[in-house]
């Protein structure tokens, strides 16, 4: 005879017992919940543009060397409707996406690299926190030398700062996995490679997360510095535009063009990384489900 | 593919028995370091599990009882002695469910028949099937921090079944759970047992749940780990942990723990 299951009277209990403990996500707004995220970072910027004009109207130097927000904006203003700030924002932009790319998958590469092969630990893995120590702009004299003022230089740069800060969160990432969930995909038949793939590198995902936070930090800086330092002609970015405006004593240029450079740098860190990194706590269940 | 329900009828004796066992132990120890400093966490352990049996191991701290399960899920190597597993690899079921954090509950259980090659096309209804085995239907979208601890053991059991391996081996799976929750799941344990055909080997240190549930016990000495005694655990399923018969034999088997601690501080 085949067997039948009968219904059992803890299958009840079960389920009342679930749906006590299961929890229920206290229901609020969206509208409500980007409201309250938003309306601190616009009290935030607004005090800071309100001691901007209070330095100014003080007199704390020269009106002409050091304008306000007004005149700031005024620039700003011209400069995205005549298309020069657009300009040069494509160029930097292009060169920021080639180099933190590179430096992406060559931090990966030398991320598991390091996590996987105990010599190489050995040999280079304090090295890559030594090199998350050297300020980048500091590359720059022999990438001139050995590049020229080309955009080699300034990638191999951009690349330089940004490569150890990724790796770097991917080998903490590894190393930070629970032996527990290890032993567990163990027993799931996850060995080797299979690891890597379903348990090792999805568990070490937060912390290489913050990495390539922390390494775009890192790519932007040595950007902006390179723009500086390497002036190619007929390609201008932002830190040429920047100087520029101080050689041609624009200051409400000069203002306006480093509201960009610290707009587009705050932009990719809270809207690209801060919103991905908020995803996956809230999956993962570090932060409550409606914060 | 189906979950493969095989009947099993408490009164007549399983095919399986008497064609070997499930998992034989042949004077198997563990040693720890080397020198003076070694520790002989499991000491000469002979024992055989029988096809279908539910078998509980209990012992107070140090009697390698994760270690013996540790080396029959082939987790841990054994010092000396073989281990031998027929029906394919054991599945080991931990205290803490140990779950995929990044992962839902659906695509936790999915991980373990992807891992075995199963086709996609056959993987979603089989999850479907294994959820509602463990009563979590309609949970199948949460991540893990949703659930209660004792869902979320529930869930580890599903993935475990997921893999269906003939051995389940389990480290006191419920000893981070509340009595009532507890109480539930070896109900919920003991179906499946009955309804799978399964052989268990369940370790845990508290020995009416021991009672309640296995078909024999062994109590495990600590330091060398070894088997002390043995309890054949005749009472009538249905059982329930608060029932008389259940009550008896754990405190005969307590008393010989206890007799087994001692003799043990006497020695040291």
């Amino acid at each position: 005879m085949a067997y039948r299951p009968e219904p059992a009277p803890f299958e009840e209990e079960l389920a009342g017992l679930d749906a006590l403990e299961v929890k229920t996500p206290r229901a609020r707004s969206r509208a409500r919940r980007i409201w309250s995220s938003l309306w601190p970072k616009f009290a935030a910027v607004g005090i800071v543009l309100l001691v901007w004009q209070i330095l100014v109207w003080a007199h704390w130097r020269p009106k002409y060397v050091f304008p306000g927000p007004g005149a700031a904006f005024r620039s700003l203003w011209d400069d995205v409707a005549n298309g020069r700030i657009l300009r040069a924002t494509g160029v930097t932009m292009e060169r920021a996406a080639i180099g933190y790319g590179i430096a992406l998958l060559i931090g990966s590469a030398i991320g598991i690299a390091v996590a996987r092969v105990a010599v190489l630990r050995a040999a280079i893995g304090s090295l890559i926190t030594g090199l998350q120590t050297m300020p980048s702009v500091a590359w720059f004299p022999l990438a001139i030398v050995v590049f020229r003022l080309s955009e080699t230089a300034i990638l191999f740069v951009v690349v330089l700062g940004a490569a150890p800060a990724i790796a770097n969160g991917l080998i903490s990432g590894i190393d930070h996995v629970p032996p527990l969930l290890l032993r567990a995909g163990r027993v799931l038949g996850a060995r080797g490679m299979k690891a890597y793939r379903h348990v090792i590198l999805p568990a070490a995902f937060p912390s290489f997360l913050g990495g390539m936070k922390q390494g775009w930090a890192f790519a932007w800086r040595s950007l902006m510095a390179g723009e500086l330092l390497v002036v190619i002609g007929g390609r201008a970015g932002l830190g040429f535009t920047l100087d520029s405006a101080r050689l041609s004593q624009d200051y409400p240029g000069l203002m306006a063009t480093m509201i960009v450079i610290l707009v587009i740098g705050i932009m990719i860190d809270s809207l690209l990384f801060g919103v991905l990194e908020r995803r996956v706590r809230r999956r993962w269940g570090l932060i409550e489900a409606t914060s | 593919m189906s979950l493969r329900p095989r009947a099993r009828e408490t009164t007549e004796p399983d095919l399986h028995m008497g064609s070997g066992s499930a998992v034989s132990l042949t004077s198997v120890s563990k040693v720890y370091g080397a020198g003076a400093e070694a520790v002989h966490a499991v000491d000469n352990v002979s024992l055989d599990v029988e096809f279908g049996e539910f078998l509980c191991l209990v012992g107070a701290s140090g009697c390698g009882k994760s270690t013996l399960l540790n080396m029959i899920a082939g987790l841990d190597k054994t010092t000396n002695g073989t281990v031998e597993v027929r029906g394919g690899r054991p599945t080991l079921i931990f205290q803490e469910p140990a779950l995929f954090p990044w992962l839902t509950v659906e695509r936790n259980v999915d991980l373990a028949l992807k891992l075995r090659k199963i086709d996609r096309a056959d993987r979603k209804q089989v999850v479907g099937s294994l959820l509602e085995m463990v009563h979590l239907t309609g949970f199948g979208s949460k991540q893990p921090h949703e659930l209660s601890g004792g869902m979320r053991q529930r869930v580890a059991i599903a993935r475990a079944l997921a893999q269906q391996a003939e051995i389940l081996l389990m480290d006191e799976p419920f000893g981070a759970l509340d009595a009532m929750t507890r109480d539930l799941l070896h109900d919920e344990v003991e179906r499946l047992w009955q309804d799978t055909g399964f052989s268990i080997v369940f370790v845990t240190h508290n020995v009416r749940e021991a009672v309640r549930l296995a078909d024999r016990v062994i109590l495990l000495s600590s330091r060398p780990g070894r088997i002390a005694a043995e309890f054949p655990v005749d009472i009538p399923r249905p059982r329930r942990i608060e029932s008389p018969e259940v009550g008896a034999l754990a405190t005969e088997i307590t008393a010989r723990l206890r007799e087994e601690v001692k003799h043990h501080g006497v020695q040291t």
